[in-house]
């Protein structure tokens, strides 16, 4: 038995998923506390320069065509023979499409416990701890993460990618492949549909209200979530005068969102706005009416006059960008 | 085509949740209990392949407060046979234990299909899914927009971040986790509803012991601080913009 | 919305909705209709439906009724009375044709998506905005003295107060309810409300096509009714007032029921000496649909408004039975992102014009739907953002000094 903590690197189609970052600053603490190593696994085809970067003592590689696309089975094989072999005392998988259904199937393969909606981790006098979010958010539960062995699945807010990467490559070891194929199979990937996005899927919005005023004043605030590589939503007055297509209308007749970040300018939030932005993670709300109820549900706002300050940070956004 | 879907009921978020005298449990006194969302789209999915293909739908629910009712709206939509689990769920039934108990009550019904809901906000040991697809030992795919069946295969559109889907065929019997099915729940009348409370039955079904080996254990459960009213930024516009921009970095999104 | 299947095209459906019609007070009237178009006509959306009432009734005599199920613009219908109102052969065209229109829509599940959530909300919650039963007399919190909770009080009282969805949970109506209740304070009113054991009266959902949900909420304030003694029921919701008055007697559910508007115009002379402060303004009063035209209630709000010291009463040309609705009605209210769709205007838009136009400062409503539904037009009519929307209740408590 080990007392390593691995982390299941997520990527999709070339790209390292955020939350793998956030995994490897996870397992930085646990192993720091449980005196182990962090050990990347990398599961894929042709992946070797992929994931260079994430902070681990290790990395293990595993490339088999059979593990050129995300299929369910056969990476839970592949991990299956991995881990049961390792025996780690922790493997962090994220939340998501990919690691949550693995970590499951792993859990009952196993016989290992799992744990998710884990927010942070946690060391206590030697124990390690989760600290796992339910109920959207309203409760928080923590207790002991099950020894010897068990799964966790990561949700990000925890833990800032930054402090998952490091600047050197780790070294590299490769290992052999488990992947067994399935009764699963891949038949094509459909891309995205070009035409307008969908603002109840975006991570960033830039929100306008009826304090932008007139048409003209909406490609300032392009400008602004452009810069941020947000889309530009808004409340009704503004679809209602033709500014912005339906598509982009936030509240009780348009979209519910749920955005990491939720920028409402001059959007007074009005119940009927209100109810469809609650499930963003943050709103920061600009309105010179200090009273207005968008206050009591953004976490950060200011009363200052927009027009004065998107130009401003437009301008500060795309230098911190560069 | 049978197809079977196991839900689950969670809290309902409109009710101000408690913690217990325990301080590790929310307080089952002033708990309000709904269908999980997603089970829902589980069970429209369900009623749609059977509309379009035939079959039979069987949904199994546990005995909790209000479970009559979600079971009697699932048969004024369409579904036909309603299994209630009973026994057991006085205590707190982790989604390992669950899984379990309904595995062996889908075992001798031989289903073709299992749909569950991909997810509920209160899956502390994983999704019902994965753990009842390892208990049955199916094939599982999640995060799934649109079924199609044909020959002994389903092709499942899954969705990733981002908007791509990777079209997967998968060979039944399987499970199956739905995100969203093919159309929005549909709208039942309170009358069909009435109706079927005179009309369906619900069969009740005794599970044996409850295994919760394979979840971990609370010590603490408590609420998050919540600010009552927003951060107010001071300040010239260049310098509540630079403290935006802190604040964009904190969150990820820079 | 969610595509279901319309009953089949045949003659039978046409025979049956006919038949149906017959089952309700007047029902019968419909044999009479004269084509005469005048509901298509004085139908504020008519212009949008493809079967507006009477094109409706010819195509049932037609017997294409599939037609008009098909065609689903009968949900731009707001019930609001304005056809039944000048039928020259007073066919109940409101109760009966259009609500049995969308009754018919909705079993088959053929409803707008914003109205399943109102309808779901309502089946779960017991009202529509999808607020914790448990936090309806949450509005109370803070008037003094206390507003008395039946089931707390174990006491008679002369009046139950029967609150409402929109006056418990909606954020610009709650304060409505505060002012309400301290006029009842002042005239020291012996009064109770229901609190938690209160659901929606249902009548919006009933004219929505929701007539079952209808009956499950009739029967649930039913019960919380006869377990308590009053003399009275008095509302601030004009549905409620409807439902009470002319639908609950029909489900064995009968109580003597006013609005508010009348209940104070009767203590008109306890009223006036405590109306001290002057409220300087140009006044306009728009009648409720469910007060007014259907209810026949036109002058005990004028009443109370023309009480009001400083209040210059002005009327708009579309006033009384020819009140224009405020578009929350029949399910309206839960419809709006439907209906902007298809009309790209709102009913409530048209009004506060009218209310410009005659130079109002403040346009005084009685109905819980409206100072949300004319605030918010006050805020897309140019120039209209002068305009201050008060309920009778609220100008009442600030006369008073509050």
């Amino acid at each position: 038995m080990s007392q390593d903590i691995y982390v299941v690197i997520e990527h999709l189609r070339g790209q390292v998923a955020d939350i793998s970052y956030v995994l490897c600053a996870a397992a930085r603490q646990l192993a720091a506390a449980s005196g182990g190593q962090v050990v990347g696994v990398l599961l894929g085809h042709n992946v070797q320069g992929l994931a260079q970067d994430v902070a681990v003592d290790r990395l293990l590689v595993m490339d088999d065509p059979q593990l050129a696309d995300f299929i369910p089975d056969r990476y839970q094989q592949a991990l299956a023979g991995l881990l049961s072999a390792q025996a780690p005392r922790v493997t962090l998988f994220g939340d998501t499409s990919i690691g949550a259904e693995l970590a499951g199937g792993l859990s009952v393969q196993l016989g290992w416990p799992l744990v998710s909606y884990c927010r942070s981790v946690r060391a206590d006098d030697g124990r390690l701890l989760y600290i796992s979010q339910l109920c959207g958010g309203k409760v928080m539960a923590e207790g002991e993460i099950p020894a010897p062995h068990a799964l966790l699945a990561m949700v990000p807010g925890g833990f800032q990618a930054e402090q998952g990467k490091r600047t050197s490559p780790p070294p590299v070891e490769t290992v052999a492949s488990a992947a067994v194929g399935g009764r699963i199979t891949l038949k094509q990937y459909i891309e995205p549909e070009s035409g307008d996005v969908d603002i109840s899927k975006e991570a960033i919005l830039v929100s306008v209200g009826r304090g932008i005023q007139n048409a003209d004043n909406i490609e300032m605030v392009q400008e602004l979530a452009a810069a941020l590589g947000g889309v530009v939503s808004a409340s009704r007055p503004v679809v209602d005068q033709g500014w912005l297509p339906t598509t982009r209308l936030v509240g009780k007749s348009g979209k519910r969102v749920k955005p990491r970040l939720y920028l409402a300018l001059g959007i007074s939030g009005a119940p009927e706005h209100a109810e469809a932005i609650t499930d963003s993670q943050t709103i920061i709300a600009v309105n010179t009416d200090a009273s207005a109820p968008i206050f009591d549900i953004a976490r950060y706002g200011t009363t200052l006059d927009l027009f004065d300050l998107v130009p401003a940070l437009t301008e500060k956004v795309r230098q911190a960008k560069q | 085509m049978h197809i079977v879907v196991p839900v689950k009921l969670v809290p309902d978020l409109v009710e101000e949740l408690v913690i217990d005298a325990s301080g590790c449990a929310l307080d089952p006194d002033t708990l309000r209990l709904q269908l999980n969302e997603f089970d829902g789209h589980a069970i429209e999915q369900a009623i749609l392949l059977k509309e379009r293909g035939g079959g039979q739908v069987t949904v199994i629910a546990p005995d909790l407060e209000g479970v009559d009712d979600v079971l009697y709206t699932a048969a004024a939509k369409g579904a036909d046979r309603l299994i209630k689990l009973c026994d057991h769920f006085g205590q707190a039934v982790n989604n390992h234990a669950m899984a379990r108990a309904v595995a062996e009550v889908i075992k001798p019904l031989q289903p073709d299909l299992v749909l569950t809901g991909v997810q509920s906000h209160s899956d502390l040991d994983g999704s019902i899914g994965p753990l009842l697809a390892g208990y049955l030992a199916m094939p599982y795919v999640g995060y799934i927009a649109g079924v199609t069946l044909s020959d002994g295969r389903a092709t499942v559109r899954k969705e990733y971040p981002g908007g791509l889907v990777a079209e997967l065929e998968v060979t039944l019997p399987a499970v199956l986790g739905i995100q969203a099915a093919d159309q929005p729940p549909r709208y039942v009348a309170f009358s069909r509803i009435r109706q079927a409370m005179k009309s369906a039955t619900i069969e009740e079904q005794t599970v044996a012991a409850l295994d919760t080996s394979g979840g971990p254990a609370v010590a603490r459960m408590y609420k998050p601080e919540v600010a009552a009213r927003a951060t107010m930024l001071d300040g010239k516009p260049d310098e509540v913009a630079d403290q935006l921009v802190a604040l964009f970095r904190e969150l990820g999104v820079l | 919305m969610a595509t279901a299947t319309v009953p089949p095209s045949s003659a039978t459906f046409s025979k049956s909705f006919y038949a149906s019609l017959h089952e309700i007070p007047g029902g019968e009237k419909v044999r009479t209709c004269l084509q005469c178009g005048t509901c298509n006509g004085v139908c504020p959306f008519g212009y949008l439906m493809d079967y507006p009432p009477g094109k409706m009734i010819a195509a049932l005599r037609a017997q294409r009724f599939e037609r008009v199920t098909e065609a689903e613009t009968v949900w731009m219908c707001v019930s609001c009375y304005a056809c039944s109102q000048v039928c020259p052969v007073r066919i109940p065209l409101t109760a009966g044709l259009m609500t049995r229109a969308k009754e018919e829509l909705l079993l088959a599940g053929n409803i707008p998506s914003e109205l399943q959530i109102a309808l779901e909300n309502t089946q779960r919650y017991g009202n529509p905005l999808g607020e914790s039963p448990r936090k309806r007399a949450d509005w109370a919190k803070g008037v003094k003295p206390r507003v008395p909770i039946m089931s707390e009080e174990r006491r008679p009282v002369e009046v139950l107060w029967f609150v409402g969805d929109y006056g418990s949970y909606h954020p610009r109506v709650q304060p409505v309810s505060r002012a309400l209740a301290n006029v009842f304070n002042a005239l020291r009113i012996d009064f109770g409300i229901l609190g938690a054991e209160e659901v929606s009266d249902g009548d919006s959902q009933r004219l929505a096509g929701e007539r079952g949900l209808f009956e499950m909420l009739a029967a649930k304030n039913g019960r919380a009714f006869s377990q308590y003694e009053f003399k009275e029921i008095v509302t601030g919701d004009p549905h409620a007032y409807n439902a009470f008055k002319n639908e609950y007697p029909r489900l064995g559910i009968a109580y003597p029921v006013r609005h508010y508007t009348e209940f104070l115009a009767e203590r008109l002379d306890a009223l006036k000496p405590l109306l001290k402060h002057e409220v300087n303004a140009r006044v306009t009063y728009h009648d409720p649909c469910y007060l007014g035209r259907a209810n026949g209630v036109f002058e005990a709000p004028r009443q109370l408004l023309s009480a009001i010291p400083g209040i210059e009463l002005v009327e708009m040309p579309h006033n009384r039975t020819t009140s224009l609705c405020c578009g929350g009605g029949g399910g309206g209210m839960w419809i709006d992102g439907f209906q902007w769709e298809k009309a790209h205007t709102r009913l409530s838009e048209w009004r506060v014009r009218e209310a410009m136009k005659v130079g109002a400062d403040i346009l005084a409503v009685a109905c819980p739907y409206e100072a949300p539904r004319f605030e918010d037009a006050t805020k897309t009519v140019p120039g209209a953002a002068r305009l201050i929307v008060r309920d009778i209740a609220e100008l009442l408590a600030e006369a008073m000094g509050d």
